[in-house]
Parts: C-alpha cells; sequence; structure tokens
C-alpha cells in the first residue's frame, strides 16, 4: 500500500512537556488506521499534526511526498479544505447555521456553487440518518444529531483522508456504532484513508490497524511495556 | 448454553420438526456451535421422555417424513422457569485469562510476562477486528450482529482490564522505586 500520508520524527511539545518524541507513522491510501493510548499519550497532538492544524517543532509530514511542513499556513488551510476531513468529539458545529448549511459550509469555502452545495449537504446528511433535520439549528438537535451532521460536514468535500478525534467519544454506544459503520462504508466505498483517533480497543477494531501510543513515542507493544520499565 | 432450553425457546412459537429447528437455531445463535441432528433427535427425546414437549403431527413435503414436536404445559413452565433464573453474575471471573495474567505479574519473569501478556493482547484485539468486521458487513444478519456484539463486549472488557491492570502495575513500581 502506497503510503498517502507520512510522519517523521515528530517532536512537538506545548512549553516543557513533550507531547511527541519521535513519532514515524505511515497511513496508507484508503487505509484505515487507529491510534490508540491512554490519556496524555500525544495521540491528539499527533493528529493535529498530521492534519496540518499544529506546527511539529521537528520533523516532517509528508503529504503525497510533499513536506507540508515548508508550505504557507494558506496553502496548508486550502490542504484542509480541499483533501481533508477533520472531526472532534463534540462536532463544534456554527451554532447560527442549520445542519444543511453547516454541512454545506466546507463546499461554498471551497469555491462551490450554492444550490449545489445544498444538494450534496441534504444528500450527506440523508447518509447519516439526520436528513429530516436538514434545517434544524444545532441547539435544536440531540448531540447524536449534531455529532452526524459533524460527520456529514467532514466527509462532504470527499477528503482524501478524514481526522477522527475521538468522534464517538460523546455518543452512547449504539449511535456511536452506527456512525463509525458508516464512516468505514464511506472510507471503503471513496478510497478515503482515515486516522481515528481513540483510547478505546472496542473503537479501535473498526481500523485495519492500530498505532499505540504512550509517553509520547510509539509503543509496540499496546501495553506500555517497552516504554515504561 | 443448554440446548434443551433453547430448543424449548424455539418450540415457543408453535410446533416444528427437528431439521427447522436446527436451522433456526444455527440461524438466530451464530456465534454458537452449530447443532448436529443427532443432537436436535436426542434433545427431543429426552424431553419428550420427560413430558416438555410431544409430538404434534407428521408432515411430508416432497421429502421425507418428518416429526413435529410441541411445547407442552411442563415445558412452557420449564421455559419460564430458564428465562426468569438469574444467571450467576461472574463466570468470567474464574477464568484462564485472569489467573494467567495475575501469576504472569506475580510469578513470571519480566520477559516471559512481556511476551505473554503482549501475544494475549494481539489475539483479543485481531479478534475484535474480525467481530467488528462482521458487524460492519453489509451481508451480517441481525443475529451475527447479536452475537458479535456479545463476543465484542467480553473481550473489550478483558483488554480493558488488562490494560488498566498493567498501568496499576506501573504506578506501584513507580511508587516503590520513588
Amino acid at each position: 500500500m502506497n503510503a498517502l500520508l507520512t510522519g517523521t520524527g515528530l517532536h512537538r511539545s506545548y512549553g516543557p512537556t513533550l507531547a511527541l518524541r519521535g513519532i514515524d507513522i505511515e497511513i496508507g491510501e484508503g487505509e484505515i488506521v487507529a491510534v490508540t493510548g491512554p490519556s496524555g499519550c500525544g495521540k491528539s497532538t499527533l493528529l493535529h499534526c498530521l492534519a496540518g492544524i499544529l506546527k511539529v517543532d521537528s520533523g516532517a509530514v509528508s503529504y503525497r511526498d510533499q513536506d507540508i511542513g515548508l508550505w504557507s499556513e494558506a496553502a496548508r488551510s486550502r490542504l484542509r479544505r480541499t483533501d481533508f476531513g477533520v472531526l472532534f468529539q463534540f462536532g463544534q458545529l456554527v451554532p447560527e447555521l442549520t445542519a444543511a448549511e453547516n454541512v454545506a459550509l466546507p463546499l461554498l469555502l471551497a469555491g462551490s456553487g450554492r444550490r449545489e452545495a445544498r444538494k450534496s449537504a441534504t444528500m450527506w446528511l440523508g447518509r447519516f440518518g439526520v436528513g429530516e433535520l436538514a434545517d434544524q439549528l444545532p441547539g435544536r438537535m440531540s448531540g447524536g444529531e449534531q455529532q452526524r451532521c459533524a460527520v456529514a460536514r467532514a466527509l462532504v468535500t470527499d477528503p482524501k483522508v478524514l481526522f477522527a478525534d475521538e468522534p464517538t467519544g460523546a455518543l452512547d454506544v449504539l449511535t456511536g456504532e452506527q456512525v463509525l459503520t458508516e464512516i468505514v462504508h464511506v472510507a471503503r466505498e471513496q478510497g478515503t484513508s482515515v486516522v481515528l483517533v481513540t483510547h478505546e480497543q472496542r473503537i479501535a477494531a473498526y481500523a485495519d490497524r492500530e498505532v499505540a501510543l504512550r509517553d509520547g513515542v510509539l509503543d509496540p507493544t499496546g501495553l506500555g511495556l517497552a516504554v515504561r520499565s | 448454553m443448554s440446548t434443551s432450553h433453547v430448543l424449548l425457546g424455539l418450540l415457543s412459537a408453535g410446533p416444528r420438526h427437528g431439521y427447522e429447528l436446527k436451522r433456526v437455531h444455527d440461524e438466530r445463535l451464530p456465534q454458537a456451535k452449530p447443532l448436529a441432528y443427532g443432537q436436535v433427535y436426542a434433545t427431543l427425546g429426552r424431553l419428550e421422555r420427560d413430558g416438555l414437549v410431544e409430538q404434534s403431527g407428521q408432515e411430508q413435503e416432497g421429502g421425507p417424513e418428518r416429526t413435529s414436536y410441541a411445547l407442552t404445559d411442563a415445558g412452557r413452565d420449564k421455559l419460564t422457569e430458564w428465562l426468569t433464573a438469574v444467571e450467576p453474575p461472574a463466570p468470567y471471573v474464574n477464568s484462564d485469562l485472569f489467573a494467567k495474567v495475575i501469576v504472569s505479574l506475580l510469578a513470571a519473569g519480566a520477559a516471559t510476562a512481556t511476551d505473554y501478556l503482549v501475544a494475549q493482547r494481539a489475539a483479543h484485539t485481531s479478534r475484535l477486528r474480525e467481530l467488528t468486521a462482521v458487524k460492519t458487513s453489509r451481508d451480517s444478519s441481525a443475529g451475527d450482529v447479536v452475537a458479535a456484539d456479545y463476543a465484542i463486549a467480553h473481550l473489550d472488557a478483558d483488554l480493558s482490564w488488562l490494560q488498566t491492570t498493567l498501568l496499576r502495575v506501573a504506578d506501584l513500581h513507580r511508587e516503590v522505586n520513588a
């Protein structure tokens, strides 16, 4: 499998705290990779660095063999709009916009026409089972419904990579599973790569492969055994 | 799992013959071992002897003649008794996994314990992935998904306990060596 996204020797600190201490990771095209580990192991930081949201202190993140760290903020921002989809634990929908407007937003930012964007948004909302909420404001939806809209928004641009940080963390088990199952179906059909950050093995099992982290480094045992001795 | 109770349950919807019972059993309980015909007829024989089922007629649809069985009142009572009896809430606490992890941590050398724990975790996560694939497959029946859910919940509990135990051990170790 060709690597679509590669992190090499990634280091990142927050003040004196070393969040990433030399991570090497490869994400293949169409591959679903779970990044796991306990709280504070650096998994969210890794996702943010790979998605170009955070800059690394040293090391390189390459997308299609290009070091995105060398790009301007504007270019990375464009990449996030066109090729990357990002999904967090809490949907983070724009409260003043309806579900359909929220989902259409990335398309409008990328230059799509209003009508076309609305059509795609409605299709994606339907796919995630919230089609009837298209004209609803987020404040009037349940957490699960908001998250379904957020997934639709993350996938509406048909991204090459979906970055999902604990995407089902705020959902009940059944809703979470339905959302994940649909994400897996979309990824398989469209060939989307997925970076799935989770601390739950049950969720990691939706991925093709798991990369475990502990204290900012890779943990090949998944149990912290090689790291803490 | 008690096959006789499951057969009583499958008969509660109405009379069925042995072949049909096997088919419905294997369909509804896909993670259980498929029933052998011999086992179905032997179990029906025992249930009939004990007055829990009775023959309710012969059926012949182009194939061999088949005997249908129906629940008796006593059979229905027996089923209700089983369905209302609470199962011991700790069937997994005595598992070999629990014993082995504890003994590994207490008695085995660090390398042996590490090798075992890593291999066990890999086996668990790989099975978890297989079962999850069953759940996400569009071809899976509701029965497949429900059965996979049950197995996933238990494997996940094992893994989460294993991980927490090792974190605890690491903390204890740090305290001792602080």
